[in-house]
């Protein structure tokens, strides 16, 4: 099977400072990889590198197309890459402000990846909103309202069902259950879990939060200046950390 | 005043702007940026169409000028009085006898020549900018055609009111390729936008100068269930009677009583005086 992603070697420097350096890895076709690691390890400088909004100093970010097969995403040209990122790409942001237009209404928000491939059917698009805000459980009649008016936890699903209304294959999360408390980030998770097994998503997820990863990652890789320290599957990771920096974060964890 | 250039401008600004401007023309609908002067009115007043207009007159031109189609308001009058200054060209109030038109908000109503010059003032010409307030990124978005986002405007206005409520800058495509804010002139005139006369606009605040050439394609844009309709007040004028003219409404008095005339004034005067009397058009009226 053709991996979904493959990442070889990407490296990015912020002038002398090393962002991340020597991370390769393969994704396949409905696997979801987490990254964790503390503030400050380069897990966001990688995603941003993935997900084409950082320029890479060094390496490629293969990514199998639906028409091409594999392609470069990074020599790819600009059209091309924006185009993906609209449609087979999606990108949750930790802050659901950094992806929502905030005065824009839900159904707009939703719709706009649609129109911006050329949906040109106001019904269509409004039932496919509507669809979308039942499927991350928020009430129909919001539909007109702003995302302003919405609380933390609705604005990240609002987030979610505005990316993958187009039915990407690519999920990038940047930390999407930060800053939400506790009871509203275990039915966000619940959502995603749903969402991804139903829709076939791979989706790589950065974190700092272990249980996060625990209950969506398939496999995992852990961060520290910059550079991969272990990876391997979930479990295993967590239950038998090997270096010594992993058996920190895996010890360092609260049990209540 | 024979202490002020040509058109008040200097010929190196103007010849920077006739640049800015042949390259509007090249690209319909890019919006060139341009080293904007201050002019000696302000930002708001219609600095961007006074630019171009002086940059486009020769001495031979007989110049309009109409702010939301009339000839008789302060915008226009006081325009009008500037070129008249500085530039010594002939001025009209008659749409056919004029070959630069400045205009404010409106398309006359006479249609335009090959013979003529349209030159528009726009506030804002970016039409994505109240979706997207990055420079950068609207440059880019126009630059790789993704358009998408004018439609989220659209689409709130149905989500909102139940239609399109953009009465004014609706925007358009222009020539199959770049999206372009008409500046405020009302909807009911973008189906004038294909016309044979060459449209110039100007945004003197914004250093953004941007063309379409005659006979160009020029789409307002709608949805499949939703289509583009211009609209006008439902009434003949009342002063002339015409029915195909954008109409402004009046108020009379406070008791509710109200009358609609034509804003192309040129207009309303030349239906007139050929005999055409509305319902309050009659002197003893």
């Amino acid at each position: 099977m053709t991996p979904l992603l493959q990442v070889k070697g990407i490296k990015k420097c912020y002038g002398a400072r090393m962002g991340c350096a020597d991370v390769s890895f393969d994704l396949y076709p409905g696997e979801v990889m987490g990254i964790v690691g503390e503030s400050g390890s380069g897990k966001s400088t990688l995603l941003n590198c993935l997900a084409g909004h950082l320029e890479p100093d060094a390496g490629q970010v293969v990514f199998d197309t639906r028409a091409d097969g594999p392609v470069d995403t990074i020599t790819m040209s600009e059209p091309e890459r924006r185009m993906l990122g609209r449609t087979d790409w999606a990108f949750v942001h930790q802050h659901a402000r950094d992806g929502l237009r905030m005065s824009v209404s839900a159904g707009g928000n939703i719709g706009e990846r649609l129109m911006a491939v050329g949906g040109r059917h106001y019904g269509h698009i409004r039932e496919r909103a509507l669809d979308w805000l039942g499927r991350v459980e928020i009430d129909a009649t919001r539909v007109d309202d702003r995302p302003t008016a919405f609380s933390g936890g609705m604005q990240q699903r609002l987030q979610i069902a505005r990316n993958l209304v187009t039915g990407p294959r690519l999920v990038f999360m940047d930390e999407p259950t930060g800053g939400l408390d506790v009871s509203v980030q275990a039915r966000l998770l619940d959502l995603l879990r749903g969402l991804v097994r139903e829709m076939g998503l791979s989706a790589i997820i950065v974190t700092h939060d272990l249980a996060v990863v625990r209950l969506l990652a398939d496999r995992l890789m852990v961060m520290k200046d910059g550079r991969v320290v272990e990876a391997g599957l979930t479990d295993q990771v967590l239950d038998d950390p090997q270096h010594a920096y992993t058996q920190l974060l895996v010890s360092s964890v609260l049990q209540v | 005043m024979s202490e002020y250039n040509f058109a008040y401008l200097d010929e190196q600004t103007k010849r920077m702007i006739r640049r800015a401007i042949l390259k509007g023309l090249a690209v319909p609908g890019y919006q060139v940026p341009f080293a904007s002067r201050e002019m000696p009115m302000p930002y708001g007043w219609g600095t961007g169409g006074v630019q171009v207009s002086a940059a486009t007159l020769t001495p031979d031109d007989t110049f309009k000028v109409i702010d939301q189609g009339a000839d008789d308001t302060t915008n226009a009058v006081s325009i009008r009085k500037f070129f008249e200054n500085t530039a010594r060209v002939a001025t009209t109030e008659e749409t056919e006898k004029a070959t630069v038109i400045q205009t404010r908000h409106r398309i006359p109503e006479a249609p335009l020549t090959e013979e003529q010059i349209l030159v528009y003032q726009v506030p804002i010409p970016e039409p994505l900018r109240f979706l997207e307030p990055r420079e950068t990124e609207t440059r880019k978005m126009h630059a790789l055609e993704e358009n998408g986002l004018m439609h989220v405007k659209l689409y709130e206005d149905i989500s909102q009111h139940g239609a399109i409520s953009t009465a004014y800058a609706y925007p358009v495509r222009v020539a199959d390729r770049y999206v372009m804010d008409p500046s405020p002139i009302p909807k009911f005139d973008n189906p004038k936008m294909e016309m044979a006369a060459i449209q110039l606009f100007g945004a003197g605040r914004e250093q953004r100068i941007y063309a379409v050439p005659p006979y160009t394609k020029v789409v307002s844009l709608d949805f499949e269930d939703h289509p583009f309709e211009p609209t006008k007040a439902d009434h003949p004028c009342d002063l002339c009677a015409a029915e195909d003219s954008y109409l402004d409404e009046v108020i009379m008095d406070d008791a509710g009583n109200r009358m609609f005339v034509c804003s192309d004034t040129d207009y309303c005067r030349s239906r007139r005086e050929a005999g055409h009397v509305g319902r309050m058009g009659r002197e003893d009226a």
